[in-house]
C-alpha cells in the first residue's frame, strides 16, 4: 500500500506542535525463523517525536528525516515485563501484530510517555473537542440568559461570533488557509461586563464514550464501549473517562512498584 | 521510512467518516481519472480499487490543502509540494462541497486548533479553564500558540 511518505516525513520535521519528544531505547525485533536463536535482546537509542496520533523515530536527534513511524490509532500502551526497567509496550489488537517495546530513561520519563501515547488518538482528541464545544454552547446560553434582563442588547449577533470560525467557513471568518494553518482573527470575545453566576460543571447530556478500539470491528467514530470496559456508554461522562485513564496508570504503576519490591533479578 | 502498515490496513477496514466511489487522479504525469472507493478514517484518506478490500494507497491528511478546482472537482495537495495535486471528480457539486468540508476538518491539527479556540473562549467567558477539571491543562498538545 502506498503512503504519501514525502509529505508524512515533512510533517514529522516541520514546525507544527510536538506533543512529546525524547530519547527512548527501542527493542530490536528479530524474526523468529532465524536459524540460530539468540536470546539476547538488544536495544537501539532513537529520538522519538510524538505528533498527534503519529509517533516518529529518528536515528539521531539531528536527523533530517524520520527512520520510521508508528501510527498510534487503536493502540494500547502498557508497562512491560521486559528485563529492562522503565520499559513499556505499544500493542495493537491484531493477533499477529508486533509490539513496540520502548525503554525510557527513568520513571518520570516513562510515565510521561505512557500518558502522552495513551492520549494520542484522534478519537480522544475528537472527544475532548466535542466536549468543549458543548461547554461553550452552554456557557453562551447561560450568558445569554444573564443578559436577558435590564438591558436589551442584541446578544444574538454576538453569539454567532463565539462559534468556531473554522467550522463555518461560509460565514464571517476566513476558511483554513492554503498552508494548512488558519488565523482566528478576533474570534469574537464577549465584551466585559456582567459576569454570570458560577455554573455547576454539570453536563446536560454526557458525551458518548469513545471505544478503546479493542478490535478491528471498533468504530472510528464514537461507539459503545466494549463489554470489558468499566465505563458504560449510558453512564459515561467525560470526567469518568479521565479518571478511568488516570486510575489505569495508577494501577499499572502500583503493580510495577510491587514487582520491584518483590525483587528484580 | 518504515511504518506499521499492518495497523494502517486495519485502520482502513474501520467504519469510515465518509466513503464514496469517486473518480481519482494521481499527481503523476499522464495519470488518468480512475474510479476508486475513497474512504476517510480519522486523519487518513484511503483509496481502493472498487472491487478490492485492501487499499492501494493512503494519504495522511496533515498540512494539506483542500481546494475546489473546476466543476465537481476538488484537489488535495501538500504544503511542501503545492503543485502535486490529487484530483477527485465527484458526481455533483453538493458531493464535492461535502467532501471538501469533511476533509478540511479531518486533520489532527485542525482539531487541536479547535480545541485551543474553545478552551480560550470558555476561559474568557467563565474565567475557568475547562481542561483543568480533567487534569490535562498542562499537556503540550493543548497549549496556545505553536511550539517546536
Amino acid at each position: 500500500m502506498k503512503l504519501n511518505e514525502r509529505s508524512v516525513a515533512h510533517y514529522a520535521t516541520c514546525d507544527s506542535p510536538t506533543d512529546h519528544a525524547g530519547f527512548l531505547r527501542k527493542r530490536v525485533e528479530r524474526h523468529h525463523h532465524h536459524a540460530h536463536h539468540h536470546h539476547a535482546t538488544s536495544y537501539q537509542r532513537r529520538w522519538f517525536v510524538l505528533k498527534g496520533n503519529l509517533l516518529f523515530y529518528f536515528e539521531e536527534r539531528e536527523s533530517r528525516e524520520p527512520m520510521g513511524l508508528v501510527v498510534l490509532e487503536g493502540c494500547t500502551v502498557e508497562l512491560c515485563e521486559a528485563a529492562e526497567e522503565f520499559a513499556f509496550a505499544i500493542r495493537f489488537d491484531d493477533a499477529g501484530a508486533r509490539a513496540y517495546v520502548l525503554v525510557a530513561d527513568g520513571q518520570a520519563a516513562m510515565e510521561a510517555w505512557v500518558k502522552a501515547i495513551s492520549r494520542a488518538s484522534f478519537d480522544y482528541m475528537r472527544l475532548v473537542v466535542r466536549e468543549l464545544e458543548k461547554q461553550l454552547e452552554e456557557a453562551c446560553k447561560s450568558l445569554a440568559a444573564c443578559r436577558n434582563s435590564p438591558r436589551r442588547s442584541s446578544s444574538s449577533g454576538r453569539k454567532r461570533h463565539l462559534s468556531n470560525p473554522a467550522l463555518q467557513p461560509l460565514q464571517e471568518k476566513p476558511a483554513v488557509l492554503e498552508n494548512g494553518y488558519s488565523t482566528w482573527g478576533s474570534g469574537g470575545g464577549v465584551p466585559g461586563g456582567a459576569t454570570c453566576p458560577d455554573r455547576d460543571g454539570g453536563h446536560a447530556k454526557p458525551p458518548p464514550l469513545p471505544p478503546r478500539r479493542r478490535s478491528a470491528a471498533g468504530s472510528a467514530a464514537v461507539s459503545p464501549a466494549m463489554p470489558e470496559s468499566p465505563v458504560s456508554p449510558d453512564t459515561a461522562c467525560f470526567s469518568k473517562l479521565h479518571s478511568w485513564y488516570g486510575q489505569e496508570i495508577v494501577v499499572l504503576r502500583r503493580e510495577w512498584q510491587e514487582r520491584q519490591k518483590r525483587g528484580h533479578p | 521510512m518504515r511504518y506499521n502498515e499492518r495497523e494502517l490496513l486495519s485502520l482502513a477496514r474501520q467504519p469510515a467518516e465518509k466513503a464514496a466511489e469517486i473518480l481519482m487522479r494521481l499527481p503523476k504525469k499522464g495519470s488518468v481519472l480512475k474510479k476508486r472507493l475513497v474512504k476517510l478514517v480519522v486523519n487518513f484518506l484511503f483509496y481502493f480499487r472498487t472491487d478490492e478490500s485492501e487499499p492501494i494507497g493512503a494519504l495522511l491528511l496533515e498540512h494539506c490543502r483542500i481546494a475546489k478546482e473546476e466543476e465537481n472537482v476538488f484537489s488535495i495537495s501538500f504544503i511542501e509540494e503545492p503543485e502535486r495535486k490529487y484530483c477527485f471528480e465527484c458526481d455533483s457539486e453538493e458531493q464535492c462541497r461535502e467532501w471538501i468540508e469533511a476533509l478540511k476538518r479531518a486533520s489532527y491539527e485542525f482539531m487541536r486548533r479547535s480545541l485551543i479556540f474553545y478552551r480560550n473562549e470558555i476561559q474568557k467567558m467563565t474565567g475557568k479553564d475547562p481542561l483543568e477539571q480533567f487534569g490535562i491543562s498542562e499537556e503540550a498538545r493543548f497549549q496556545l500558540g505553536t511550539r517546536k
